[in-house]
């Protein structure tokens, strides 16, 4: 037999203990599209309910956007629904073809490769770029996908401080004999809701001669004044080597991911990355509908416009009413409460007032840090973030932390 | 050899102690999560720069680095 029931009592024994550890995750079952209203079945086996959901990352309100969801219907009818095949052998159609040039043109780089995810793009792009003379210094605060892809990779790793940038150019120092430097960050942090410094980041590798790598995935499409990302904001578009961003957050919200950035390291990812060799090609549904959001998001900047006014309101809001944020002016907006039990509970009485918001505590955030986080959506209308907004209100003064400092709320609740 | 353990343990607090977590000479590093496996190789570098030595990477095991007694231990290995 192979699976010996002394087997399956050890897996349920690591279960059990995730349980007992508070780590247990469980998925809710959404009964709608994704959207600003849907309808939520929690706990399981309960009636969906309608909600307000202010914690999708649909930043541009694409996921069901009506003309991204005729052009996928048109995708699936013009082009197919899978290609049963890797790109390199019979998996490349004309519209892979056309969202890699599209991609390029719109983040402003050389070349662009589609990935299943961003996450394979991480997965893949350090060890087709990178071997063990080389170092990889990486902000201590980005996402998991990038510390997979770099453990995958034979470089060396070093790590700096988060937005330090002093403790980064000394780290640049000290591994000036390497021979190649790459420094990696997120754009957007997907937790705190801050960005990387990219204007200061791009003359230290300038300065060393460092390749620089950013995670634009919660920038790309509403970042910058026309939406490109990170880059775009800091003043640095052409001079990021190497982006890696998703389309299932502002960029439409299905999946798919890419490296877009110097043609050499882009060229070297078709050659290289196992992701990209050895993973069916993006559906020709999704190819069209993110080509369709480009369309949309290069003719007009209505979208992120509204999500800045949107954001604006939302942690004016927030901090107006005693609600302590960590501040930015990106539309991930942390309502920080600081123990990991009553996050729970905010977020529980928050669904019970119509509104769809998760609470993230440790290990996910550090201890002690633990949080609503908020993101805010073009999806939004301003009835949806006045409701959110009253019933944070309401359950702010139920738990009586409004006004409250850190101190004050962690001597009432612990840490 | 306190120097050498000061020198060492002021690095450690410098390079990865972002709050006011204190570290003794005992203080687990790498299993008190303090350290991670990643950050590891500054400290390894900063070693073999500041003391003229060279760690062979087998050698600059997680438990190794575990407390800047066991560093300091390490240190004086390749020294002699």
């Amino acid at each position: 037999m192979a699976y010996p029931e002394k087997t399956r009592a050890m897996y349920a024994g690591v279960i059990e203990s995730i349980k007992e550890a508070g780590l247990f995750k469980q998925e809710r079952f959404i009964h709608s599209s994704q959207a600003a209203d849907i309808e939520v079945e929690f706990p399981a086996g309960a009636s969906p309910k309608k909600a307000i959901n202010i914690c999708a990352n649909n930043y541009l309100g694409m996921s069901s956007h009506p003309e991204v969801v005729k052009a996928a219907h048109e995708g699936l009818e013009s082009h197919g629904y899978g290609m049963s095949s890797v790109r390199f052998i019979c998996g490349t159609q004309d519209i892979h073809k056309k969202l890699e040039e599209m991609v390029t043109e719109f983040l402003g780089t050389e070349d662009t490769i589609l990935f299943p995810s961003c996450m394979d793009a991480n997965a893949g792009v350090f060890e087709a770029i990178l071997t063990k003379d080389d170092i990889i210094i990486s902000d201590r605060l980005v996402h998991a996908s990038l510390i997979d892809g770099i453990r995958l990779c034979s470089a060396m790793h070093d790590t700096f401080k988060h937005s330090d940038m002093e403790h980064l150019e000394s780290k640049l120092q000290l591994h000036n004999d390497r021979k190649i430097k790459m420094v990696v960050t997120d754009g957007v942090f997907s937790m705190d809701g801050d960005t990387a410094k990219l204007d200061e980041m791009v003359a230290l590798c300038e300065k060393y001669d460092a390749l620089l790598l950013v995670d634009d995935s919660h920038a790309s499409g509403f970042i910058g004044k026309t939406g490109r990302g990170t880059h775009e904001q800091y003043g640095v578009m052409g001079k990021i080597d190497l982006i890696t961003t998703t389309f299932g957050k502002g960029l439409g919200g299905a999946s798919g991911g890419c490296v877009s950035g110097r043609r050499e390291l882009v060229e070297l990812c078709r050659q290289r990355a196992r992701p990209y060799l050895f993973s069916n090609t993006i559906a020709p549904p999704i190819i069209a509908g993110v080509i369709r959001v480009l369309e949309i998001l290069s003719a007009s900047t209505d979208r992120r416009d509204k999500l800045e006014k949107n954001t604006e309101f939302w942690r004016k809001g927030l901090i107006n009413a005693g609600f302590i944020v960590k501040p930015g002016d990106t539309p991930i907006v942390p309502v920080m409460l600081f123990n990991a039990k009553l996050a729970q509970n905010f977020s529980r009485d928050l669904f019970d007032e119509g509104i769809y918001a998760i609470g993230f505590f440790f290990p996910v955030v550090p201890q002690s840090q633990a949080r609503i986080r908020t993101q805010i959506s073009a999806g939004h209308e301003m009835h949806h973030l006045e409701k959110a907004l009253e019933a944070f209100i309401k359950v702010g003064k139920k738990y009586k932390i409004l006004g409250k400092s850190k101190q004050e709320i962690i001597d009432m609740y612990g840490i | 050899m306190n120097e050498m353990k000061d020198i060492i343990r002021e690095y450690v607090i410098n390079e990865y102690v972002e709050d006011d977590t204190e570290i003794n000479y005992d203080t687990p590093l790498i299993s008190g999560g303090i350290v991670d496996s990643f950050s590891m190789v500054s400290l390894k570098r900063f070693l073999e720069n500041k003391y003229k030595i060279s760690i062979p990477d087998d050698k600059a095991t997680p438990d190794a680095f575990d407390s800047v007694n066991k560093i300091v231990d390490l240190v004086n290995e390749f020294l002699k």
